[in-house]
């Protein structure tokens, strides 16, 4: 009873026209020359200037102090994407563990405690969050990067809804065969989450690859810089330049999407089950 | 990539389960739990340091500065109760910022969901090259707004856009970055382009949920695609368009900050900003510490009423099973 039905093909493909086109402009412009964009306006063919842009972008030294390549700020930003991830990891599983399998007092009023923080995005306490973090001296530090992004809830929300589905008989095997709660943890419970764990890990590393605004405060000294930070930095160096390095900008933006974009392609399974069923 | 990363997933639908929890018995989530005194605080401490430091001490701040007018160079404050909120919400350049941001939300929330579910229901009722559909839509999902930002500069630049050209060959003498409503059209745009995945995946994972009997007798008993689509499928949609709609909410008035922060370029002068972009430019540009946070409270505030909204539509959901 199925058939071809072209109008709905044609649908499909006009809307990945509209999501994918610009950011098949966005890598064939930045292998051109930036005067060569400056005349002849984007591309959709490839040029011919792919390798030395590329090593500009990476290698030169940027910025005021002279201190950031795109290299550093591509490994900052992998620092912050791993360091979000594994740190979300370890801190919502083993606070999810201790809210789903022990009894203890007032465990009602730290679930609260702990997903309250699901109400407020860092965006509304921007202020008061950076003068927290200059009052506990950690501007300009990976650590300051790091640690406010993870006083949410997200994870371990997901996690606790996990163990929840993990029938209790395993529980109740595994003392009889008197394991402990930690042994019960690293044998059973970890091995089982690890489907879990890789889809929280790439929504959490695309998460925090793509910081922008905590970053752009946290972060005046420049070898910190992420790339979302240089993209900003490559515009604010434009105002007033004769022909705009165009492809230097082009060639950060695609530095900065390739990544996230990959893993999220790659993993697309994992990375979906991840982001709808943990909410069931 | 809400906090619910995006950061969004969990940021809404959380609450709703909050609520159960709080309105139900509070019972144990296993029927045999461990019981030791002092292992869970053990496993929960670092989550708990974290969120108190990170969490509740800002939080607590934004609130009590709210009611204080700082000085600038930092020697002391002084209490001025609701002045903060009042100066606010009565001036005009307030005012008129909220109605932008309400619009742009508005406009931001609906061309994006439309676009995700449209996406989805054809991605859903084709066979052929339903994998590569979906692997292109949902691939724009990981990228970063400030990265959507720059792209759609280019896209609209003066000198080498092609929208831009496009619209001039319309007669649309368009000046991105200048004229107010033209920033606001490349805004939108670039907002909802990077939307639209997000949705898509969504409304996806909600149509392939619909059992195969549902589908089969729906079509028996209605041979009008539109129709069908209306009476059966829209209302099987129904919980995960909620649950998107304040998601989409939230990211139109928090995630997009980065695009209309590149977009803008730090000359908020004559183009369109939203609140959030206020709250940053006030507190970390004009230094007006006690306004800023204010206005951070007030925010909080539409988030928790979102918050309500959500909390309503659990009792509406058990209707739809």
């Amino acid at each position: 009873m199925h058939r071809i039905r072209p109008l709905d093909h044609l649908i499909l493909i006009l809307g990945c026209l509209f999501m994918l086109a610009p950011v098949a402009v966005a890598i064939m412009t930045s292998t051109h020359s930036a005067a060569d964009i400056h005349v002849n306006g984007l591309s959709l063919a490839p040029g011919g200037h792919a390798i030395e842009t590329y090593a500009t972008v990476l290698s030169k030294r940027g910025g005021f102090t002279g201190e950031v390549t795109g290299a550093t700020m591509a490994m900052n930003s992998l620092i912050l994407g791993l360091g979000f991830a594994i740190g979300k990891i370890a801190l919502s599983m083993l606070a999810a563990y201790a809210l789903v399998y022990f009894r203890f007092r007032f465990a009602t009023a730290m679930f609260w405690v702990i997903f309250t923080t699901l109400l407020l995005p860092l965006e509304v306490r921007i202020m008061p969050s950076y003068q927290v973090m200059s009052d506990l001296r950690l501007l300009n530090s990976y650590t300051g990067l790091i640690l406010p992004l993870l006083a949410s809830a997200t994870g371990t929300f997901y996690f606790r809804q996990f163990f929840k589905s993990v029938p209790d008989e395993l529980l109740e095997a595994a003392r009889i065969d008197g394991a402990g709660p930690v042994k019960f943890f690293f044998d059973i419970l970890l091995p089982l989450s690890k489907t879990m764990m890789a889809a929280i890990f790439i929504i959490m590393f695309v998460y925090g690859w793509n910081q922008y605004l905590w970053p752009m405060l946290m972060t005046t000294e420049e070898r910190f810089f992420t790339l979302m930070r240089g993209i900003k930095q490559i515009l604010q160096v434009w105002v007033g330049s004769q022909i705009p390095d165009y492809n230097q900008a082009f060639a950060l933006a695609v530095l900065a999407l390739l990544p996230p974009v990959i893993v999220v392609v790659v993993f697309q399974r994992w990375f979906i089950k991840g982001l709808t069923e943990s909410d069931k | 990539m809400t906090d619910l990363s995006t950061p969004l997933a969990a940021k809404a639908r959380p609450f709703a389960r909050l609520r159960a929890a709080l309105t139900a018995q509070p019972e144990p989530a296993k029927r045999v739990q461990f019981d030791r005194p002092l292992l869970p605080w053990l496993f929960l401490l670092p989550q708990l340091l974290v969120i108190f430091v990170f969490f509740y001490w800002p939080s607590v701040q934004a609130i009590s500065s709210s009611f204080y007018l700082e000085d600038p160079f930092g020697f002391g404050a002084t209490f001025v109760g609701i002045d903060n909120y009042t100066d606010a919400l009565g001036s005009a350049e307030y005012l008129n910022i909220a109605a932008f941001t309400a619009f742009f939300t508005a406009v931001v929330t609906a061309a994006s969901l439309g676009l995700g579910l449209l996406l989805a229901v054809k991605a859903d009722a084709v066979i052929q090259g339903r994998g590569p559909y979906r692997t292109a839509l949902i691939s724009v999902y990981a990228i970063a707004p400030p990265v959507a930002g720059l792209i759609g500069m280019m896209l609209f630049d003066q000198h080498i856009g092609p929208f831009v050209k496009l619209a001039a060959m319309l007669g649309w003498d368009m000046k991105v970055g200048i004229d107010y409503w033209d920033t606001a059209f490349a805004m939108i745009l670039v907002s909802v382009w990077k939307q639209v995945p997000y949705n898509f995946i969504f409304f996806l994972s909600g149509l392939q949920a619909v059992p195969a009997s549902v589908r089969e007798a729906a079509i028996i008993d209605c041979r009008n695609g539109w129709r069908r689509f209306r009476t059966v499928t829209l209302p099987l949609l129904a919980p995960t368009a909620f649950f998107l709609l304040i998601i989409n909410i939230t990211y139109a008035l928090f995630d997009t900050f980065a695009v209309i922060d590149v977009m803008v370029k730090d000359k908020p002068a004559n183009n369109p900003i939203t609140l959030v972009y206020k709250v940053y430019n006030d507190g970390f540009r004009g230094n007006d510490i006690g306004g800023s946070s204010a206005q951070s409270v007030i925010l909080m505030l539409v988030v928790l009423v979102l918050t309500l909204a959500q909390f309503r539509w659990l009792e509406r959901r058990v209707h739809y099973g």
